[in-house]
């Protein structure tokens, strides 16, 4: 196993939240950044699922056990509680069904960690007020040519968490530069570019 | 990469022959019947490392031999698996160690139906013992053993060879550290066993099969086994790769219209069925077939017991046209090593050609082996 020699800010923030030893889903996981570090270094076991071409490749070259299917395709077989962790980095605004998705999410594992884009962010109402769809370090896409197919903020994004009983234990928020921000209440879903959120199905 | 900057070929191959099972020392098959004496015949390309750490070990499909890659003295095609073997192809001959055996059961040097029965003095036919996809990997065992090697780097197969790499992976954990499954299946449907029923009855039904004996008869069930390859090589293809190589194109320029040979594509199939009998045994394709037939593994209870403990990577691979063995088959092999915990990848290929897709080239599905082959080199047995 090939160890990531330094993760994304936000993937790092990720794995700490990743107990050692851990069984970790992670939904679209990109060329397997945070489950090669976590399977190297943190003794845990897992596995990804992604569909880009380039990143499957590079996931099997550091031996990420990973499948290449659509990550809706994919949770409905995976059995109830079969992982500890499942993880869906910056990916539910690119699903068509994200109910759905976090559904089964709640199925298979005890504890979610999901991040999202804020559409809700200042920048992007202004830009909205401005008469222009946002566009930005988060949401880098022009309108027709984006992989997002659904917006939220984050406190409509808090509300389908309540509905799905998926209590949210921890909120990282993070201004557009990356920089963790020190925020709670309502402020984030003005002055946050994006969150992690750590739940647990409370069913 | 050889000179040139083309990935290279093994160059001139030899089958060597090995007696791996004989009276003292019989085989004892999963249905506690015994037999003797087993010959393998196999080749090996590469070198085995001083540590004995990167030897792959190739299954073949229902009729492919112990000549995956290479050229035999005169021969001008290499052998089957050419395009994945050899000086910087996927299974890099530089770098791995690779081991093909014919099966037993088959007719291309190791042991099979058509081979002598030592009570007898005749060739076994239907006397020989029924074989399940455990009895090969058994055989499979014994010449890795006879090889000085105590681990695998990998075991790769596709369709029956995916079979026998799955197969060696849940009974015998130890013995590799990845299995590669193409094209395979844990469990035929009932399509694909009325198939082999078609095909089997072709043989069986055709009047020169004499009850198995007709080597001692002197004859031979040509056209039951050639129907049987015929019908089977349809089922290899893809209905678009029929369209593509053929279309409704006529075989002769003036239109001949009645019951012979009229369209491209029954010429094709008469042709395949025919060069067939010249490489491949009907007792043979009766007891190979019948081995996938009742290959389900997955039936046992108590089948991912040993693999939970001693996990074997898999790497699981399908093709979108491959009816035969559609995506479906390998997602079920996928579910099941997931729910057990056992690292396993996976991918469907686009590819225009059905379930022979496994043996052809195509740049993802070999870019996928190559990235799948360095890790594990890199990680070792």
């Amino acid at each position: 196993m090939t160890s990531a020699p330094s993760l994304r800010p936000d993937l790092e923030l990720v794995a700490a939240q990743i107990p050692d030893g851990s069984r970790v889903l992670d939904l679209g996981c990109g060329s397997g950044d945070l489950l090669a570090h976590l399977i190297a270094d943190r003794g845990c076991t897992g596995t990804g699922v992604e569909i880009d071409p380039d990143a499957v490749l590079a996931a099997l070259r550091r031996g990420v056990p990973l499948i290449d299917r659509r990550i809706e395709e994919s949770i409905a077989y995976i059995a109830a509680g079969s992982y500890d962790t499942v993880v869906l980095s910056r990916t539910l605004q690119t699903m068509l069904a994200p109910e759905f998705v976090l559904r089964h999410m709640a199925r298979i594992a005890p504890r979610l960690i999901v991040s999202m884009p804020n559409f809700g962010y200042y920048r992007n109402r202004g830009r909205l007020l401005r008469g222009r769809m946002p566009v930005s370090k988060e949401i880098p896409y022009a309108w027709y040519d984006t992989p997002n197919l659904r917006f939220t903020t984050l406190a409509d994004l808090e509300d389908l968490f309540d509905r799905l009983d998926l209590r949210v234990e921890r909120r990282y928020t993070y201004a557009q530069q990356g920089q963790q921000l020190r925020m709670y209440g309502r402020m984030a879903n003005l002055l946050a570019a994006a969150a992690v959120y750590v739940l647990r199905p409370s069913g | 990469m050889t000179a040139s900057g083309q990935p290279g070929s093994v160059g001139v191959v030899e089958t060597s022959t090995v007696r791996l099972f004989n009276e003292d020392a019989p085989l004892v098959l999963a249905s506690g019947e015994t037999l003797a004496p087993v010959d393998v015949a196999y080749e090996t390309y590469g070198v085995l490392d001083a540590e004995a750490s990167n030897a792959v070990f190739i299954c073949h499909a229902l009729t492919g031999d112990a000549h995956a890659a290479g050229y035999h003295a005169d021969a001008t095609r290499p052998g089957w698996w050419d395009n994945l073997i050899g000086p910087g192809k996927p299974l890099d001959t530089d770098r791995f160690f690779v081991i093909c055996a014919n099966l037993i059961g088959g007719c291309q040097g190791s042991t099979g139906p058509s081979s002598t029965n030592p009570e007898t003095g005749q060739a076994y036919g239907l006397d020989f013992p029924l074989l399940e996809v455990s009895d090969l990997v058994t055989v499979h065992r014994a010449l890795v053993a006879h090889l000085g090697i105590t681990r695998l780097l990998a075991v790769v197969g596709g369709s029956l060879g995916g079979m026998q790499a799955l197969q060696w992976a849940l009974s015998h954990p130890d013995d590799l550290a990845n299995a590669v499954v193409v094209a395979s299946s844990s469990r035929l449907t009932a399509q694909n066993i009325a198939f082999s029923a078609v095909a089997r009855r072709a043989i069986m039904a055709d009047r020169q099969f004499r009850n198995g004996q007709y080597a001692a008869e002197g004859t031979l069930p040509a056209v039951g086994l050639s129907i049987a390859r015929m019908m089977a090589h349809i089922t290899y293809l893809s209905e678009d790769a029929f369209t593509e190589k053929f279309g409704r194109a006529p075989q002769f320029e003036t239109s001949r219209r009645g019951f012979g040979i009229d369209f491209a594509v029954e010429s094709y199939l008469d042709h395949q069925g025919t060069t067939f009998l010249e490489r491949f045994d009907a007792l043979s394709y009766l007891y190979l077939t019948r081995v996938m037939d009742y290959f389900d593994p997955f039936a046992d209870p108590h089948a991912l017991d040993r693999i939970r403990e001693r996990p074997v990577r898999h790497l699981v691979l399908s093709f979108d046209t491959d009816w035969r063995f559609s995506t479906d088959h390998s997602l079920r092999i996928v579910r099941r090593l997931e729910r057990a915990g056992v690292p396993v990848s996976f991918r469907e290929l686009t590819s225009a050609y059905g379930h022979d897709s496994f043996l052809l080239a195509s740049p993802t599905y070999h870019a996928t082996l190559t990235a799948y082959f360095d890790h594990a080199l890199e990680v070792g047995p």
